[in-house]
């Protein structure tokens, strides 16, 4: 979903490398080529990109948890089903993405500690609490619909694992923002009550949408590393412009209104142009103090625990199993 | 964490009869049975497949990157092993 962690500096600088190798490295990028687990890559590269994929993962985990909650209370069976099938869809997107983060020599182990810990990040937007049901369809719609923007140009990223792995989500995520539109759709259509649900989920969800594409590219200077390695194809401020031109009509086909005064259609350019964003905001949440974090964070802390003795059972009866195979075996042979 | 590591498997999914296994990905199981269950619900939502191997990771002996070049390389200067490298009349047709 999420390239917030392009955002972050790199500790150490790209020097440090034999410069004869970077720069076979770096001709291989320029000529598309795709880089695979096994070949030689830069440290810095290898970091970054742990960093990014399994920051993503973490977010298709964590972002289960604000949908989750309206599972049992959808308003039919086939939103309730839907639901379902979209969450166990972002479970399974954070699967294959643990998976491509594993081929660069990190365990699952580490990285499931990194977020229980704490210690790595994931997208702001899911700090955020789902009130009422015109969440979901906010969700599914604004939420999905930046991810997708994001998301399509990662299937060009250098990193062949990452942008495999990428390929599968984009295929898998557009009824995501469908089935949400198609939410917030029917109620607008439906009584004013209903729709003031809409306006309001639109109201919480616009410009904490806007944030998810990371801070402007004024203050984001370590984008430009990730963009030379071509793991970042796009910059935070052309993606969250394209969604913005995308979205804008789409809520005004609902019948709804943006929470920002000063949007506005600029026909010289063809792109609409939006107020400014809340950027301390962003910091305060992306550092733990948004109206979720800590629920957010005990959820994952208390589903690992609990789950802890299903996989020391797994494992103890594989050993044993693995036991009797061998002692029968030893048996056949000694008769 | 001192928990144990969760034994990895890669999977490999026949996307229709008549085509041969294909790499998808990889999932983490205590055992066979464990894997192919979960690489069912990971790599199958949506009727990607008719069958799935799962292998242990570990089974797996790769080709090093670094010998590409000798491994590969040798079979650019054999253009003799390509049907084109031979000239065969037009009057005879094809062949």
């Amino acid at each position: 979903m999420y390239t917030q962690a392009l955002n972050q500096a790199d500790p150490e600088t790209v020097a440090t490398e034999e410069p004869g190798r970077l720069a076979r490295f770096q001709e291989r990028i320029d000529a598309e080529e795709r880089i695979e687990p096994n070949d030689w890559m830069p440290a810095a590269y290898r970091r970054t990109l742990i960093r990014q994929i399994s920051q993503h993962a973490h977010s298709e985990i964590v972002g289960m948890l604000p949908e989750g909650n309206w599972i049992t209370r959808a308003p039919s069976l086939r939103r309730k089903a839907a639901l379902l099938a979209k969450v166990q869809d972002e479970g399974g997107h954070g699967l294959y993405l643990y998976a491509a983060a594993e081929t660069l020599g990190v365990t699952r182990e580490e990285l499931v500690d990194q977020l229980l810990s704490g210690a790595a990040k994931y997208s702001s937007i899911f700090n955020y609490p789902t009130l009422t049901w015109a969440d979901i369809g906010a969700i599914g719609w604004l939420v999905d619909g930046a991810a997708i923007m994001n998301q399509i140009p990662l299937c060009r990223t250098s990193y062949g694992p990452y942008a495999r792995a990428m390929i599968r989500i984009c295929k898998e995520e557009s009824f995501h923002q469908r089935q949400g539109y198609e939410i917030m759709l029917t109620l607008c259509r439906g009584t004013p009550e209903q729709k003031a649900m809409a306006q309001d989920a639109l109201n919480r969800w616009w410009w904490p949408a806007l944030m998810m594409f990371g801070p402007p590219d004024s203050e984001s200077q370590h984008t430009a590393q990730s963009m030379r390695w071509k793991i970042k194809r796009f910059t935070n401020d052309e993606l969250r412009q394209k969604f913005v031109d995308a979205t804008v009509p789409q809520g005004l086909h609902l019948g709804l209104t943006f929470p920002d005064p000063d949007l506005r259609f600029d026909p010289e350019t063809g792109h609409w142009r939006f107020g400014a964003i809340d950027w301390e905001e962003f910091r305060r949440v992306l550092a733990g103090h948004g109206p979720c974090n800590r629920e957010r964070l005990e959820a994952r802390r208390r589903a690992h625990a609990e789950g802890a003795w299903v996989r020391e059972a797994a494992l103890a009866n594989a050993a044993k199993r693995r036991q009797r195979a061998a002692y029968a075996a030893q048996r056949i042979a000694a008769e | 964490m001192s928990e144990t590591p969760m034994p990895l498997w890669e999977v490999f999914i026949r996307a229709r009869t008549g085509l041969a296994h294909r790499h998808v990905g990889s999932v983490h199981a205590a055992d066979a049975e464990m894997a192919l269950q979960a690489a069912r619900d990971t790599y199958t939502r949506r009727g990607e497949g008719l069958s799935i191997w799962v292998v242990p990771a570990a089974a797996i002996t790769a080709s090093d990157p670094a010998d590409k070049d000798m491994l590969f390389e040798p079979t650019a200067s054999k253009p003799y092993r390509h049907p084109t490298f031979y000239t065969v009349p037009e009057e005879v047709g094809h062949m």
